[in-house]
């Protein structure tokens, strides 16, 4: 089976799942709603959101509601015992970790795909700036975090603890990217915006995707080969 | 090489089969904790080998080397000419696994389960296939429930069939009797027997010696990593068991 239609297969199975329970969806993003929502209160004061206030937020509940999907998501695997069935199979390991990845970013997109507008409405963030741009740093930063996030969840699904360290070891390897995501979405929100900063925080998180991704793809195969 | 096991449907860029299982001193530590001790066996084409012993006595651990999850600490495996370092992808498209946890996802459908297997094996003719497993598995009127709403007896025969749906050489069933009705456990000895006699290498560990007996060619004692022959003579498998766990003692 070729490398793309094994990436499919099991993403396709992660989506199909998800779309039947629809349990991670409606979570992560009453979770992620919840948590824009509470910072608007100490955040917002007579209408005016506090400078950089979006930006972070909005990444903020990126990072939470991302957590709580990957640690979901390999909660499903561990039940049956099935993500052993998929490195059973005669698919490459490499294949294994993307559609898993894939899944978790589609849902993660979609996530943002509601928080998103959520942010600009209640902190006034103007969306409509530079909205490629804008997609472009989401896109990519959320690759980043789901990528790591994807690596360490398989290797934790033995571990008793993981739900505890999958946040513990997860954040402080991808604060670079929250920073790049945080940094280059104010860039766009401020009041001068300053879209050559966009940009280079955009270009950061494509080198991050790169690294992080490339070693997640090396170091799978092994890892979960134990 | 006669190829009565081998899988038709399953295409990979290495070609592999094998008549013979080699296993050769192999150990298998976990930390300090000895899994398995310098264990050495051979199965072969149209043989069942029943693995026997207490719990914990490491009969899941040769199992997971068996089917390539764990790498053992010392020894190594052969699969006719081949190892695991040459030929890991393709060797797994041979090796059939029913381990205790039933590796089917409760949220999809029994043939959507196969169907997804099947996909992943990149079987030809799938859906002639998952129909036919279903059918074996007696399950065709309960094709498009969700697995999980399934008892446990009915999931083992599911998951029993998912591990057979691309014809494997190797068979490795850890405690396939779990939950089975009496019925459900004849028509598996009947399947068993019909996989012995198809040139499938069929390596078994239960507890269940009674049902078992019916079936194996060759039993094997395991007990704290090692395992012994389960000594011949006369006697039930459980006595003759229990005899070689008392002479080993």
């Amino acid at each position: 089976m070729g490398f793309l239609n094994t990436v499919w297969t099991i993403a396709r199975k992660d989506l199909v799942i998800e779309a039947r329970s629809r349990e991670l969806a409606y979570t992560t993003l009453f979770f992620s709603v919840s948590v824009v929502l509470v910072f608007s209160f100490s955040f917002v004061v007579e209408g005016v959101a506090l400078t950089d206030a979006a930006a972070g937020i909005l990444w903020v509940s990126i990072a939470f509601a991302g957590t709580l999907a990957l640690g979901r998501t390999f909660e499903r695997e561990r039940q049956s015992d099935t993500l052993k069935a998929l490195l059973l199979s005669p698919v490459e390991r490499p294949a294994i970790y993307i559609g898993k990845l894939v899944g978790v970013l589609l849902l993660m997109l979609v996530v943002e795909a509601v928080v998103t507008p959520v942010v600009g409405l209640l902190f006034q963030a103007p969306l409509d700036r530079a909205p490629l741009l804008l997609v472009g740093l989401l896109v990519t930063g959320t690759l980043g975090f789901a990528g790591v996030g994807t690596l360490f969840a398989a290797m934790l699904i033995r571990a008793q603890s993981r739900d505890v360290l999958l946040p513990v070891l997860l954040y402080p390897i991808t604060v670079p990217l929250v920073i790049a995501g945080v940094r280059g979405t104010a860039a766009i929100f401020a009041a001068e915006p300053n879209l050559a900063v966009a940009q280079a925080w955009l270009s950061m998180l494509v080198f991050f995707d790169a690294v992080f991704l490339t070693l997640a793809l090396w170091v799978f195969g092994p890892v979960m080969g134990e | 090489m006669d190829r009565p096991g081998a899988s038709p449907g399953v295409s990979f860029a290495v070609s592999v089969d094998f008549d013979t299982v080699h296993v050769d001193d192999v150990s298998r530590h976990y930390g300090r904790r000895r899994a398995l001790a310098h264990v050495t066996l051979q199965a072969q084409q149209g043989e069942i080998l029943g693995l026997f012993g207490p719990n914990g006595a490491g009969k899941s651990t040769l199992i997971s080397i068996l089917s390539t999850l764990l790498r053992p600490s010392g020894g190594g495996v052969r699969y006719g000419a081949h190892t695991v370092a040459e030929t890991g992808d393709a060797l797994r498209g041979q090796i059939g696994v029913l381990g205790h946890d039933l590796y089917l996802y409760g949220d999809l459908t029994a043939r959507e389960n196969l169907r997804f297997f099947g996909r992943l094996y990149g079987l030809d003719r799938l859906e002639a296939r998952v129909t036919d497993a279903l059918a074996r598995a007696r399950l065709s009127d309960r094709a498009d429930d969700r697995a999980g709403s399934f008892s446990r007896g009915l999931r083992q025969r599911l998951a029993f069939e998912r591990a057979l749906l691309h014809d494997p050489r190797l068979v490795l069933l850890d405690e396939p009797f779990t939950g089975l009705d009496d019925d459900s456990a004849q028509v598996l000895i009947e399947r068993l027997g019909t996989l012995r006699d198809a040139g499938h290498i069929v390596v078994m560990a239960t507890h269940d010696f009674d049902t078992a007996e019916a079936v194996v060619n060759r039993s094997l004692c395991v007990d704290r990593g090692r395992a012994w022959p389960v000594a011949d003579g006369a006697g039930t498998l459980r006595e003759r068991y229990r005899r070689t766990l008392a002479e080993r003692v």
